[in-house]
């Protein structure tokens, strides 16, 4: 093979460096910021005087904020607490489908996984206004509860956050299932053979086998959907209510707006430095993968 | 033939329904004659009409697919050697570094990639003039970033299938590097490659927060359009579009499958 792997990596690298890592640093900057008129709303950090000499302003109010107002750091707390229990959702759904896909006939598995999958190749906007559909006032769900008599008037069901829960559990499954199932159909089925010779009912196999070793699967899963659900603005502003101010929301509601663009910046750092433990581990599980 | 318990079949049964039932309303209803969205009152092919004489939603459509070609075009080149040079150099100083570099787009939150890169394009602009204004080149660009990390996921998983004997056997035989790409390596992951493309062109054709941020005046792709008009309200004439997605969908991967079917043993 090649010696020198810079020769192919010269260039994706460099385009990664410049439009995937130098945008941290200046977002990082624009967040010490301060507003202003025009475009780009904001003022620059470096400035001279009348002689030349450069100096620097660095704007801490930002930062501030979130000691100061309680709407931001609960807007973060949220945020976390809702990204874990749709992740958790997507786990308690997605599971048994991966072990059932794992364990359908050898034939049947593409085609099962294929049906996982086929949804996310359509449009995730158009997914989401589905669940609009089905849960408003007038709906498919409001208008069979009426007609079977079982509620006298329509429930309020979207804009709850019954209605952002389904569908962040609607759109992050099939990343869930994915790497659920990579991990199950790798496992040797001798080991369950051999739990049930040992006299192993098919539950505690479970329990004691499978779950187990698909805690890399689950592992992996997990961290597919709570990282980028943490950040997600599509599904709570058009399915959750008003009191769903998840912090993706919160930074679009500043940027497009309020126009505060430093203000937006330091919330996008605050909410990558929530997110670099799990990032760092997500990265560790993807390079383990690729390892091999 | 193994069949599957029924404490497995069941909660297999349900989890397709959850993901196939608000689909199959939704195809249902496009062709609904009524205007209300949950009152079935006859067929009818109004709102497929009313969607073809959408003048900006069609306008959209194209700059979509415009956006989406060029992009998964550059992404795939990005990532096909980004894929290859994970999977090919197993130890080079900088390797994690590159590997996490490469791998964190496919989690990091849309809104940080959307806002950290219209930054970096403002700035770009200022210091340099370029890109002049913002609209579907920064699109493109953006979008070629996050999609070259899902190609070079696909391409390097394709080439941990192949162990690299054919390539060091064309080596020994003298070919040089760039032939022994272009003659073994390319052709033994081409599908992966298709796959790759086939992929980051359905996500730049579905992104509706980071071309938000990084788009201009003029450049409005598909998914804003949609979004404005999900905020309005209701209609089914967004059922009918999501139909019409739904048969390209199915059509591109049956050919895909049709494509591939060949090259897989049975």
């Amino acid at each position: 093979m090649m010696r020198s792997p810079w020769l192919v990596l010269a260039l994706p690298a460099a385009w990664m460096l410049l439009f995937f890592v130098a945008p941290f640093g200046i977002i990082l900057s624009i967040g010490f910021a301060e507003g202003a008129e025009g475009l780009p709303p904001y003022a620059p950090l470096l400035r001279f005087r009348p002689d030349g000499t450069p100096y620097l302003v660095l704007n801490l109010e930002n930062f501030r904020l979130f000691i100061d107002d309680p709407f931001y750091l609960s807007a973060y707390l949220r945020s976390l607490w809702v990204a874990a229990v749709a992740a958790t959702l997507c786990l308690a759904v997605g599971y048994p489908m991966a072990l059932a896909i794992a364990r359908a006939a050898p034939a049947a598995r593409p085609l099962l996984l294929m049906l996982v999958v086929l949804p996310f190749w359509t449009s995730f906007l158009l997914r989401v206004t589905a669940w609009i559909g089905l849960l408003q006032d007038e709906g498919w769900v409001n208008a069979v509860l009426v007609g079977l008599g079982i509620v006298a008037a329509p429930l309020p069901l979207l804009y709850t956050d019954l209605a952002m829960y389904l569908g962040l559990t609607y759109c992050y499954l099939p990343f869930m299932v994915l790497p659920l199932y990579a991990t199950l159909s790798r496992l040797d089925p001798a080991l369950l053979e051999a739990a049930a010779d040992l006299g192993a009912r098919p539950w505690r196999a479970f329990l004691q086998v499978t779950l187990p070793l698909s805690m890399p699967g689950i592992v992996a899963g997990f961290l597919l959907v709570f990282i980028p659900v943490v950040g997600e603005f599509v599904i709570p502003e058009l399915l959750g209510g008003p009191s769903a101010q998840l912090i993706g929301r919160v930074l679009w509601t500043e940027f497009f707006q309020n126009r505060d663009w430093p203000l937006a910046a330091a919330l996008a750092v605050v909410l990558l430095l929530a997110l670099v433990v799990p990032i760092g581990l997500f990265q560790a599980e993807a390079g383990k993968g690729t390892r091999t | 033939m193994m069949r599957l318990p029924l404490r497995l079949l069941l909660p297999l049964g349900a989890g397709f329904a959850f993901l196939y039932l608000p689909i199959l309303l939704m195809v249902l209803f496009s062709f609904n004659d009524s205007r209300m969205v949950s009152e079935f009152t006859g067929l009818s092919l109004r709102w497929y009409a009313r969607l073809w004489s959408n003048g900006p939603l069609t306008e959209a459509l194209f700059l979509s697919l415009r956006i989406a070609a060029i992009s998964a075009s550059m992404a795939t080149i990005l990532g096909t050697l980004a894929g290859f040079a994970l999977a090919r150099f197993p130890r080079f100083r900088g390797r994690a570094a590159f590997a996490g570099v490469m791998a964190a787009p496919l989690v990091m939150p849309e809104v940080i990639t959307g806002l950290s890169l219209l930054l970096l394009f403002v700035g770009l602009e200022a210091t340099f003039g370029f890109p002049a204004g913002r609209g579907a080149n920064t699109v493109a660009l953006a979008h070629a970033t996050f999609g070259a990390a899902y190609v070079a996921v696909v391409v390097q998983s394709r080439l941990a299938d192949f162990d690299a004997s054919l390539e060091e056997a064309a080596m020994d035989l003298g070919a040089r590097p760039w032939k022994v790409f272009m003659l073994i390596t390319l052709p033994l992951i081409a599908p992966g490659v298709a796959a790759g493309w086939l992929l980051a062109f359905t996500l730049s054709l579905d992104d509706l927060v980071v071309a938000s941020f990084v788009s201009g005046p003029g450049g409005s792709t598909l998914p804003m359009v949609i979004f404005s008009a999900v905020r309005l309200g209701l209609t089914p004439e967004l059922y009918a579009l999501a139909t019409l997605l739904l048969a390209a969908v199915a059509v591109a991967l049956w050919l895909a499958l049709r494509a591939s079917r060949p090259t897989t043993p049975p």
